[in-house]
Order: structure tokens, then C-alpha cells, then sequence
């Protein structure tokens, strides 16, 4: 009922995984940074930085790929910098991608981390610091393992969510086959040429099953970890 | 060398004036009521918390003076602390919470070893937190602050999440840790088992201001403080062994300038113990006492009369040589013996009323 996946097809699937990969590597400790400062540090205008990490939750996908677009464009102020200082262009590449997805998948990362930094017993990092721990030996030996089973969490689900991202993908990085085209965008193509529906069916039931396995990774990871801890 | 404490703090309707000086090394008990500031006093000691004003000196050294602006983080105090609640870090193995704070300090006089003897947990070292009993979990807790090699250790409660078996395992080696290591230890509780066993000096707070203070013995023998309004009030002496009689299976204990007779003893001549003396053992009498199975007849005088209205009795301090008893008897009594203060009386102890408390 569904043919084979084509070569042209593994490499979509080849490059999402690499895409995704690549948002959450770079992502994620940038969301623990942030995460942390949310969690534990008193300044003005944190519920700024906290709206403004939150926005690409709640804006169209589409709208987010347009800011990037004009930050990051060439002859937008970061992308312009960014090619006349390395040489590096985002728009229509593979690394823009990258950035695109984890620009999208940046506010459920801060969340996850930020809810398992605030959820470890104050108590502990108070004994640490009576025991001559610093601000950022707490950090690295108390804070972050004990929310180790949240950071996991949030990179697994945010690898699982890059896998279907669209609309600021397609927006900032266009549809390359080979370079930008991720699963969702090469079954969005696939549905707009003529007798592509087979091709569309065969690349869904590969991005579902990413999907899943994601979630019950996801599940039995944190299980194992709590359990570690004795929770 | 003393440790200096003073501190204000107000909070949303309470408010805390603390001054107290206590003796270093020894264990000063802070002892009071549930909500009397105590754990808050702990708390600004190790910096965890900051007080309107407060200065803190240990053996001479100021950690924190509201007057010339020092305040040392806690990371920076070598003040451990023992919290009620254990506080072991769960994703490590007992042996690296030892660990935890020996690795930030500067190399001192407590070895990991001798440690983990004194406290008995050397069978715990590869297990974590969470499969550990309350009590051992306690044990670690306090090998772990003592590693950090503090200059001061403060215990807050560290018994009263236990119950009562636990608490007998975990007490002596806190008489152990007192008398191995020299260090100043401030302990609160509100047990007065703990005080009594472990208690140099104590501090009393009622109200987040301090009641009384002073060294143990004079706390305990004073009929105006809390400790005397309790049912098991006594006096608490400290005494040598002067020597033993096996032939008539008694044991000679010297102190408060007299000497007691008590069941014989298994401790050599000269060793230092603790006994306490409850007030309601202590009989009262105007001349000595013909054919009576008391053995120490001790002469005194009464230094205070405090009536007991809730108990229609009289607790009166009798002061011998070396310091007070507190006796409680009824007011006929007081009344019959025509007893004076300043006036000479003699005090009846049992020998088997003595409690003998190891020091």
C-alpha cells in the first residue's frame, strides 16, 4: 500500500534528524542558561525576557520565520555582521534550519528546565552553600544534576517537535530539497505535485513513528533518572 | 575563646533581640519554646539569613558586624550546619556527601576516616541517600558539616525528626563527637534530654528574646527559670569520682564542695561525670535524722523560696559549698520546718534517686 521511501526521501529524513540535532545542541544549553537566570536571579523586567522567550509559542510560525528573516536576512543587522565577520549565511541553509527550528522549539526547552529547577528543595542548595559552595559550584554540582531529569526531558521533546517544524522553517530557509527540505516540507511538496499522495503517506508514517518513539523515550528516560535520585 | 552573638531582626509581628555569649570549645544548648526564634538565630549565625543588625564573633574572629559593614556569605563563614531535615544531596553517594564540603576546605584536623568511625557509618559510604533510615541519614549529615572543617558547628534539631529508638542511637555519638573533638558546638532542642546529656552552657530563649544564660549547672540549679517549672526538675552537678567502698557497694562522688554516696560505680577514681539530682528526691529537713536509710545528709542553707501555685508546692534552692540544689516540697512543710531564706537546712538525698549521666 506504501512504496518504499526513495533515496531522495531518506535524505529528507536524513536531514531533518541532522537539523534537529543540531537546534537542540545549540539550543538547549543556551534554554538552561535562561532557564536558570528566570529561576533564580531578581531583575528588572524578567517577566519582559520571560514574554519575549515565550513568544515564538504563541506567534504564527510563519511570523517568526519573517523576524528571522529580517535579523538574520543578508542585509538584516545580525546576518549582514555574521557574513562579513565569518562568512557564515543562514537564509536558504541547512544551519539556517537549524536555527529556525530552534528558535521555535526554545520557549518549551526554558519551560521544561526552568519547572525542574524550580522544583528541587531550596534546602539543598542551602546546605551547599554552608558546606563553601559558590554561586556557580551550587550550580554545576547541586542545581543542574538534580534537574537533570528535566533537561533530558526537554531536549528529547524538543528534538521530537523540530522533526515537524513548518512555517518559520519554510519561511526563513525555504524548500531545498537536499539542504532545507525536512520531512514536513517535503511532505507539504509531495502533496502539491501531481500523484504525490503515495510519497506524502510513506513520509508521514515516518515522521509518526520519530514522533512516538520520541514521547516514550522521553517517558522512560525521566522515569530512569527520577528513580536515580530517589524520587 | 567565646563566641560573641548578638543580632536584630523583625519580622511581620515578631521580633527577634538575641545577645548571648557562650564558651568555645563546649556545646551551648539554645533551648526554648517552638517559635521562640531559635532556628531564625541558627540561620543568621550561618549567614543564611540577614538580620536587621547582628555581630557575630567566633574565637575572635568577626563574621559578620553591622557596625563596620562585614557580612560573610555562608560559602564563606566555616560555620557548618546541621539541619533537622538531613539535607543529604540525592544524587550522590554517602561517601561524596562526606566529601562535598572537605574537597572546599582548607585542609583541617578532622580526617574522613576518623569521621566515619567516630559516627559508625563506615558501612554506609557506597549507599545513597534515599535507601538510608532517618537516623543514619542524620549521622552522615553531621560527618559532612564536621568535614568542612567548621570553625563553629550548629546543630538545629537534629534529633527531633527521629523517634525515640533512633534518638538513643544517635545521642551517643554525640557525646563522643563532644568530648573527641574540640570544637563550639551551638545545639538547639527543646528535649531536655539533650540538654541535660549534652549541655555545657545554655542559652534560654522565650518570645525571640533570651530568658537566662549561663553554664549548665547554674541554669538547671536556679528555682526562676522554665526548667524549673517542669515535673522532672532537679539540679544537674558536675562530679569526679573520689573513690569507691565495694564493701558496702557504694561509690564516693565529689562535687558541689560536698561529697555524695551513690550505688557503686563501674568509672575509675577521678573520672568527671555528670549527675543529676531531681528536686522532687531532695527531702528537707531541720535536724539530723535518726535510723533512716538515707546516706547523704548534706547541710546547706536556703538561698530562695519560689512558690508553685499550680502545684500547691514550694521549690526551694539549697545552697551547699560548691553550688545549689532544688528540692520541691509542699508549703505545710515549708511552713512546719519554719524555713527562712538565709536560714540553715539539711538536705536528704537518696542514694538511688542520684542519676548518674555519663560526661
Amino acid at each position: 500500500m506504501i512504496p518504499a521511501l526513495s533515496p531522495d526521501d531518506w535524505e529528507a529524513v536524513r536531514l531533518t534528524l541532522g537539523v534537529a540535532a543540531r537546534a537542540v545542541g545549540f539550543g538547549l544549553p543556551v534554554a538552561v542558561a535562561v532557564a536558570w537566570v528566570l529561576a533564580r536571579v531578581q531583575f528588572p523586567g524578567r517577566t519582559l525576557v520571560n514574554a519575549v522567550v515565550h513568544m515564538p509559542l504563541v506567534l504564527p510560525p510563519v511570523v517568526t520565520g519573517w523576524l528571522l528573516l529580517i535579523t538574520f536576512g543578508v542585509r538584516g543587522p545580525l546576518g549582514a555582521l555574521l557574513q562579513e565577520w565569518f562568512g557564515v549565511r543562514l537564509v536558504f541553509t541547512t544551519a539556517g534550519a537549524s536555527l529556525a527550528s530552534a528558535v521555535m522549539i526554545f520557549p518549551v526547552m526554558v519551560r521544561a528546565v526552568r519547572l525542574s529547577l524550580e522544583a528541587a528543595d531550596p534546602g539543598l542548595e542551602q546546605a551547599a552553600r554552608t558546606l563553601g559552595a559558590g554561586r556557580l559550584d551550587r550550580l554545576f554540582t547541586i542545581a543542574l544534576p538534580l534537574a537533570a531529569p528535566g533537561i533530558v526531558v526537554a531536549a528529547i521533546i524538543g528534538y521530537a517537535t523540530c522533526l515537524g517544524e513548518f512555517g518559520a522553517v519554510i519561511t526563513f530557509a525555504a524548500n531545498i530539497p537536499g539542504q532545507t527540505q525536512t520531512l514536513p516540507l517535503a511532505i507539504y511538496a509531495a502533496l502539491q505535485s501531481p500523484g504525490g499522495e503515495a510519497r506524502a503517506a510513506a513520509l508521514s508514517m515516518v515522521a509518526m513513528v520519530l514522533a512516538f518513539a520520541g514521547l516514550l523515550l522521553a517517558e522512560w528516560i525521566g522515569r530512569r533518572l527520577n528513580a536515580a535520585l530517589g524520587r | 575563646m567565646s563566641l560573641d552573638i548578638s543580632l536584630r531582626h523583625r519580622f511581620v509581628g515578631v521580633s527577634l533581640d538575641i545577645a548571648f555569649t557562650a564558651p568555645s570549645p563546649g556545646v551551648t544548648v539554645v533551648f526554648g519554646p517552638s517559635g521562640a526564634g531559635k532556628s531564625t538565630t541558627l540561620a543568621a549565625i550561618a549567614g543564611l539569613l540577614r538580620p536587621d543588625a547582628c555581630r557575630i564573633a567566633v574565637d575572635g574572629t568577626l563574621l559578620a558586624d553591622t557596625g563596620s559593614g562585614i557580612w560573610l556569605a555562608p560559602e564563606r563563614r566555616g560555620v557548618g550546619l546541621v539541619f533537622q531535615d538531613a539535607r543529604l544531596f540525592p544524587h550522590m553517594s554517602v561517601a561524596r556527601n562526606l566529601r562535598y564540603g572537605q574537597r572546599r576546605a582548607a585542609p583541617g584536623p578532622i580526617a574522613f576516616d576518623a569521621v566515619v568511625d567516630l559516627l559508625g557509618i563506615a558501612a554506609l559510604l557506597d549507599r545513597r541517600p534515599h535507601s538510608l533510615s532517618g537516623g543514619e541519614r542524620q549521622r552522615v549529615a553531621i560527618g559532612r558539616a564536621l568535614l568542612a572543617q567548621p570553625r563553629l558547628l550548629l546543630m538545629d534539631e537534629p534529633l527531633a525528626s527521629l523517634d525515640e529508638a533512633r534518638k538513643a542511637e544517635i545521642l551517643p555519638f554525640l557525646i563522643r563527637l563532644k568530648t573527641t573533638l574540640n570544637l563550639p558546638v551551638i545545639y538547639v532542642t527543646h528535649a531536655i534530654e539533650e540538654v541535660l546529656r549534652l549541655a555545657d552552657a545554655m542559652v534560654m530563649i522565650e518570645d525571640g528574646k533570651v530568658v537566662a544564660s549561663g553554664p549548665i549547672a547554674d541554669m538547671a540549679g536556679r528555682a526562676d527559670l522554665p526548667l524549673a517549672r517542669r515535673d522532672d526538675a532537679g539540679a544537674l552537678v558536675a562530679c569526679t569520682v573520689a573513690g569507691h567502698d565495694t564493701q558496702r557497694a557504694m561509690t564516693r562522688l565529689a562535687g558541689l564542695g560536698t561529697t555524695f554516696l551513690v550505688p557503686l560505680l563501674d568509672y575509675a577514681p577521678g573520672t568527671a561525670l555528670r549527675v543529676r539530682i531531681p528536686a522532687r528526691e531532695v527531702i528537707l529537713a531541720g535536724k539530723r535524722p535518726e535510723a533512716i536509710s538515707v546516706q547523704n545528709v548534706l547541710e546547706g542553707r536556703v538561698r530562695r523560696i519560689l512558690a508553685e501555685a499550680s502545684r500547691h508546692a514550694m521549690l526551694v534552692e539549697v545552697a551547699l559549698p560548691g553550688g545549689d540544689l532544688l528540692s520541691r516540697v509542699t508549703p505545710d512543710a515549708v511552713f512546719r520546718l519554719g524555713l527562712v531564706e538565709g536560714g540553715p537546712v539539711l538536705a536528704l538525698v537518696k542514694s538511688t534517686s542520684i542519676e548518674v549521666l555519663a560526661s
